[in-house]
């Protein structure tokens, strides 16, 4: 099987500092790999130079096509890769401000991407997107409210709707549950792996809450200081963590 | 007239704007940067279109300038005035007469001839300002043919409002290529784009021309189940009794009276002195007589 996402010494530098170096891995379609860490340890510089918003230094991140099979994402024209982050891709923000437009209604937030690969007819695209409302359980009867008026539980899922809409294989998460209280936390991730069941999604989570990735993530890296300084299966790496810095993040959690 | 050169701008800056303007003529849609003067008038009173129309003129040419379709509002009446003293043109108020027209807002009813240039005044070149603000990006959506966000405005309208509400500055699509604003006109004007004269739109402000060849495709963006609809008031013209032009409607009382009088005041007025008669048409003429 080819793997849907093979990312070779990618690395990127802010100056002097080190943002991420080295990070090589390969993610198989249908797996959900989680990378965990401490602030400032290059989660989110990786995620970004993945999903092209930021530009690395070095290294290759090849992405199977439908069309033309693997190619580097970095190499691509930028019509293409705009297309590919409006079709194959999706991104979701820690933060649903930064992924919605939060003076368009939930609907139009839904069908943006529908309309923007081509989507041309109203009632089709107001179909899709109440099913999507539904299938992220908000109720139908808010399609035409902006997100504004929405909790920020409901906000994220609106966010998580918007980005499947155009049936992705891949994923980026950035934090999905970080600012949820708990009991929200838990509905998200629910349906969050519902949802990458039912699609056989690949997703890349990043986040520093280990409980998440021990429900959602298939296989977890460890990263510090920009490296990767452990990989493997998510129970393995967190009921038996080698590298010292994981084995600190591990117990480092507060057992109620 | 030894006072200015002819038309206002020196020839420098007239041929700076023709050769902006040839460029979007070869690009239909596109907006060509150009390096826009200081007028003698307040930005937002025309400055674009004045440049343009400066950069257009010839010694022999007839200008009309119409303002919302009449020929006799302030805007109207200043710029004609400008260019009678400026350039000595000869002027007129009627579209068949005149060689270029000067618009804001509105596209004559009278058919255009291919020996005719329409300028048009644009507040704001760019379609997609509202929906995105940072200029760098709507750049790039227009290099990359990125148009979604255009129908998620309609969408929106939908569903507010149960039809597209946009009812002025439609977006239309050129040549299947540009997404472009056709400056404020009402939609009821869209069809009209695609004309036999030389459209020309000048944004002064934004320091942007651009331009429709004659008989180039223009396609009012709309969706398959909601098609785009040039709509206009449902009345008749008070005055010539006109059933297919676009109307102003005029409050005549306090007491809930209106009037519907035809919004081009040339075509109106042609109307009524072929003996076209509308509903006020007499009463009028004994109140002004």
């Amino acid at each position: 099987m080819t793997p849907l996402l093979q990312v070779r010494d990618l690395t990127k530098h802010y100056g002097a500092r080190i943002g991420c170096a080295d990070v090589s891995f390969d993610l198989y379609p249908g797996e959900v790999m989680g990378i965990v860490g401490e602030s400032g340890s290059g989660k989110s510089t990786l995620l970004g130079c993945l999903a092209g918003h930021l530009e690395a230094d070095r290294g290759q991140v090849l992405f199977d096509t439908r069309s033309d099979g693997p190619r580097d994402m970095r190499a691509m024209s930028e019509p293409e890769r705009r297309m590919l982050s409006r079709t194959d891709l999706a991104f979701v923000h820690q933060n649903p401000r930064d992924g919605l437009r939060m003076g368009v209604s939930a609907g139009g937030n839904v069908g943006e991407r529908l309309m923007a690969v081509g989507a041309r007819h109203y009632g089709g695209i107001r179909a899709q997107a109440l099913d999507w409302l539904s299938r992220v359980e908000i109720a139908e009867d808010r399609i035409d409210d902006r997100p504004s008026a929405f909790s920020g539980g409901m906000q994220q899922r609106l966010q998580i709707a918007r980005n499947l809409v155009t049936g992705p294989r891949l994923v980026f998460m950035d934090e999905p549950t970080g600012g949820l209280d708990v009991s929200v936390q838990a509905r998200l991730l629910d349906l969050l792996r519902g949802l990458v069941r039912e699609m056989g999604l690949s997703a890349v989570i990043v986040t520093h809450d280990l409980a998440v990735v021990r429900l959602l993530a298939d296989r977890l890296m460890v990263m510090k200081s920009g490296h990767v300084v452990e990989a493997g299966l998510t129970d393995q790496v967190l009921d038996d963590p080698q590298h010292g810095y994981t084995q600190l993040l591990v117990s480092s959690v507060l057992q109620v | 007239m030894t006072e200015y050169t002819f038309a206002y701008l020196d020839e420098q800056t007239k041929r700076m704007i023709r050769r902006a303007i040839l460029k979007a003529l070869a690009v239909p849609g596109y907006q060509v940067p150009f390096a826009s003067r200081e007028m003698p008038m307040p930005y937002g009173w025309g400055t674009g279109g004045v440049q343009v129309s400066a950069a257009c003129l010839v010694p022999e040419d007839r200008l009309k300038v119409i303002d919302q379709g009449a020929d006799d509002t302030t805007n109207a009446v200043s710029i004609r005035r400008f260019f009678e003293k400026t350039a000595g043109v000869a002027t007129t108020t009627r579209t068949a007469e005149a060689t270029l027209i000067q618009t804001r807002h509105r596209i004559p009813e009278a058919p255009l001839t291919r020996d005719q240039i329409l300028v048009y005044q644009v507040p704001i070149p760019e379609p997609l300002r509202f929906l995105e603000p940072r200029e760098t990006e709507t750049r790039k959506m227009h290099s990359l043919e990125e148009y979604g966000l255009v129908h998620v405005k309609l969408y929106e309208d939908i569903a507010r409002h149960g039809q597209i509400a946009t009812s002025y500055a439609y977006p239309v699509k050129v040549e299947g290529r540009y997404v472009m604003d056709p400056s404020p006109i009402p939609k009821f004007d869209n069809p009209k784009l695609e004309s036999a004269a030389i459209q020309l739109f000048g944004a002064g402000r934004e320091q942007r021309i651009y331009a429709l060849p004659p008989y180039c495709q223009v396609v009012s963006l709309d969706f398959e189940d909601h098609p785009f609809e040039a709509s206009k008031a449902d009345h008749i013209c008070d005055l010539c009794g006109s059933a297919t032009s676009y109307l102003d409607e005029v409050i005549v009382d306090d007491a809930g009276g209106r009037m519907f009088v035809c919004s081009d005041t040339d075509y109106c007025e042609t109307r009524r002195a072929a003996g076209h008669r509308g509903r006020l048409a007499a009463t009028e003429e004994e109140h002004f007589a």
